[in-house]
């Protein structure tokens, strides 16, 4: 049985002037130990759709579906027990930390408050995981900087401080949403690999919510492509990325740069701009970007479907041909041996 | 000296410090941040020079400073043969026509109260070069050029999206028909299907006006498709400079090995096996540089002497490929290894 499955999410905002179909009907589930990417671009419901599942959305948003998690579905859960469930069995680390992290508090109260409210510690024994919590993300001198304030960090490792945070309650599920964006090469780097070693290690499930190919295409052993609120495709990585089924995927594959292109090949981008999400007409909304677009696709709406085998499914109507491939990638690794 | 006809741009020893001041009644001067310090290098004429490196390097400010829009505290910025230092206000604003910035965020360079038409018609009349009905023609040439639909004059720009709005902006920049253009991140807030739109556009530009980049970014990748010639910069001085088959092939400067090992490549193939190369400590401060060489500090190849002594002049290695490693020899012929902690 799957540790979080999602059915039949959706997710809509009342404005005055319209409603915003941010999310419609997605479904998927995560294991535990497994890492899921989440690739999109801005406003195709990746955040949108990890707010709703662990309840924060702002007022304004409608949410509809089941999100069932240890049997129970989270979205009918009362809030007291939402925020049982919240930080210590699934928790959440955003693009920016400075945002979640309280500027009047040190560093190690902001930890030891959640060790102390979910696992009933006593002070001494929260501090004392709170410095092993640091050291576990790579913080030297761990016990020292308990005592620090947020701004006394730089932003590595106060995203690796929300790290911590996030996972001191040993969650079983962990949330990242555009962990790194804000951070240098260098430190997204470092990021990952703590994120890495802490799967593999901790045995939780992990959530990454990007909009960099590049960093599902290392971290993630499933991928979900959204466009416009709704999953277009999804499968195992190395499948995905290998075989790009539906054209959007396709698309993102080829418009961007690689660091180890074998020679100046020229882009090509996907032409146009997404969809508006406040109209749900029939019909894919990827169609008028897509060159593979037919009659139906603007008439009747694909549902995710199986294509290949169970594990890679996709919709569309007109699905890319096993053989139309992404970008060449160059004989052998670009990195010289040492 | 070392002026190439056919250079464009030449900066030599650009320093641009910022004064850290403290106290409350005497402003009294503490120290610099040494946002550049100590940074040459040329750009020849119809190139793109990348200019890349992390948050804090000073590449924004070596952009800005050779448009003058910062004043250097020493060194020279020499633009097609003529000193900018030396020139009067008047005379700079004239040399400012052939040279033009482009942002990373068009909005926020974008007058919203001005529809795009007005926006674009601007650079025309504030150096009185065209208006009435030429003026007008000669806004729409540059609105088809940048590929905003008929009709984007009348509009404004919170009409468009990111991606548009980056066209608009490039459209004003192409009005006074520069030499050289400043790009200062110019697709890092797009959306990656919007962001290849743009760069085909900078392309196609280039060919078609005959114009020269300098492309500031983080995004090696981004870069490595662009440019020509790439400089690397660490704390505000040099680490690297090459044309770019080389320094991706070929990376002298730890400094760089470990940036091109670190960005991600969108293929599980062959992120399961390279190498990585982390980097575990943080960034120093510019304020106080570490001594020697600057990425000492951070350096997987570093040596028990000379690196946190004595700081590395950029060496020419190999044609047109220079690095400012003590021991950039040594580590290619790979007799000096790698040390690489673990995740600690």
């Amino acid at each position: 049985m799957a540790l979080l499955s999602i059915d039949d999410l959706e997710v809509e905002f009342e404005t005055r002037r319209a409603t915003i179909h941010a999310v419609n009907r997605i479904s998927f589930s995560l294991d535990s130990g497994e890492t899921l990417g989440i690739v999109g671009e801005s406003g195709c419901g990746k955040s949108v759709s990890s707010l709703a599942v662990l309840g924060i959305l702002p007022a304004n948003a409608r949410v509809a579906g089941r999100v069932e998690f240890a049997g129970d579905d989270l979205l009918a859960l009362p809030d007291s027990k939402m925020r049982a469930v919240r930080g210590r069995d699934i928790s959440m680390i955003f693009q920016d930390p400075m945002t979640s992290l309280n500027p009047v508090l040190t560093v190690g109260r902001q930890i030891t408050e959640t060790l102390r409210k979910h696992l009933r510690m006593d002070a001494a024994q929260a501090d004392e995981e709170a410095a092993r919590l640091l050291e576990r993300v790579g913080i030297a001198d761990a016990r020292n900087r308990l005592r620090d304030y947020p701004h006394q960090f730089s932003g590595g490792m106060r995203q690796r401080v929300m790290i911590a945070m996030a996972i001191s309650c040993r969650p079983k599920v962990l949330i990242a949403d555009e962990p790194t964006t804000a951070l240098d090469v260098t430190l997204q780097a470092q990021i990952l690999e703590v994120l890495r070693a802490l799967v593999a290690e901790e045995r939780m499930g992990l959530i990454l919510i990007t909009h960099d190919l590049g960093v599902v295409a290392g971290l993630c052993e499933r991928t979900i492509v959204m466009y416009a609120g709704r999953i277009v495709e999804s499968g195992p990585t190395r499948e995905l990325f290998a075989r790009p089924r539906h054209p959007y995927t396709l698309g993102l594959l080829k418009s961007v740069p690689r660091v180890d292109a074998r020679a100046k090949e020229r882009l090509v981008p996907i032409p146009g701009t997404p969809r508006d999400l406040r109209s749900l007409e029939a019909g894919c909304a990827f169609a008028p970007r897509c060159p593979y677009a037919t009659e139906r696709s603007r008439a009747e709406t694909p549902q995710l479907r199986p294509i290949d085998d169970l594990e890679h499914r996709v919709a569309c109507w007109n699905p890319v041909p096993d053989g139309d491939l992404p970008p060449s990638r160059p004989p052998a690794p670009v990195e010289e041996e040492r | 000296m070392t002026g190439e006809a056919n250079q464009l741009v030449r900066v030599e020893d650009l320093k641009v410090y910022f004064p850290l001041r403290s106290g409350l009644m005497f402003d009294r001067h503490v120290g610099d941040v040494k946002a550049v310090d100590g940074v040459t290098f040329g750009v020849r004429r119809g190139e793109t020079l990348g200019l890349v490196g992390e948050s804090g390097c000073g590449k924004t400010t070596v952009g800005r400073s050779i448009l003058r829009l910062i004043e250097p505290t020493a060194g020279k910025v020499e633009f097609d043969g003529v000193d900018l230092g030396s020139l009067s206000k008047a005379e700079l604003r004239t040399m400012r026509r052939r040279m033009q910035m482009v942002f990373q965020d068009p909005y926020s360079s974008l007058n919203p109260r001005q529809n795009v038409g007005a926006i674009v018609a601007e650079p025309f009349k504030i150096h009185g070069i065209a208006s009435g009905r030429e003026l007008e023609a000669r806004v729409q040439d540059l609105l088809d050029v940048v590929g905003l639909p008929r009709g984007a004059g009348n509009r404004y720009p919170h009409e468009f999206s990111g991606g548009q709005r980056q066209r608009i902006g490039l459209a004003r920049v192409l009005a006074l028909n520069p030499d050289l253009i400043v790009a200062d991140e110019p697709v890092s807030a797009l959306d990656v299907s919007i962001q290849a739109q743009i760069i085909n556009l900078l392309e196609d530009l280039q060919r078609e006006f005959d114009l020269t980049y300098i492309f500031i970014a983080h995004d090696l990748a981004v870069v490595r498709h662009i440019s020509d010639r790439i400089a690397v910069m660490y704390l505000g001085a040099i680490a690297e400079i090459a044309p770019v088959g080389k320094l991706y092939a070929d990376p002298l400067h730890p400094y760089t090995k470990a940036l091109l090992s670190a960005v991600p490549i969108p293929d599980p193939e062959v992120e399961r096996s390279r190498e990585r190369i982390i980097l575990w400590g943080d960034l120093p401060s510019p304020a106080a540089p570490p001594p020697g060489c600057r990425f000492h500090t951070r350096c997987p190849y570093r040596q028990e002497t000379r690196c946190d002594t004595e700081v590395p002049p950029l060496r020419v290695l190999d044609i047109g490929h220079s690095a400012a490693c003590h021991w950039a020899e040594d580590i290619k012929a790979g007799r000096i290894e790698p040390r690489m902690p673990a995740v600690p």
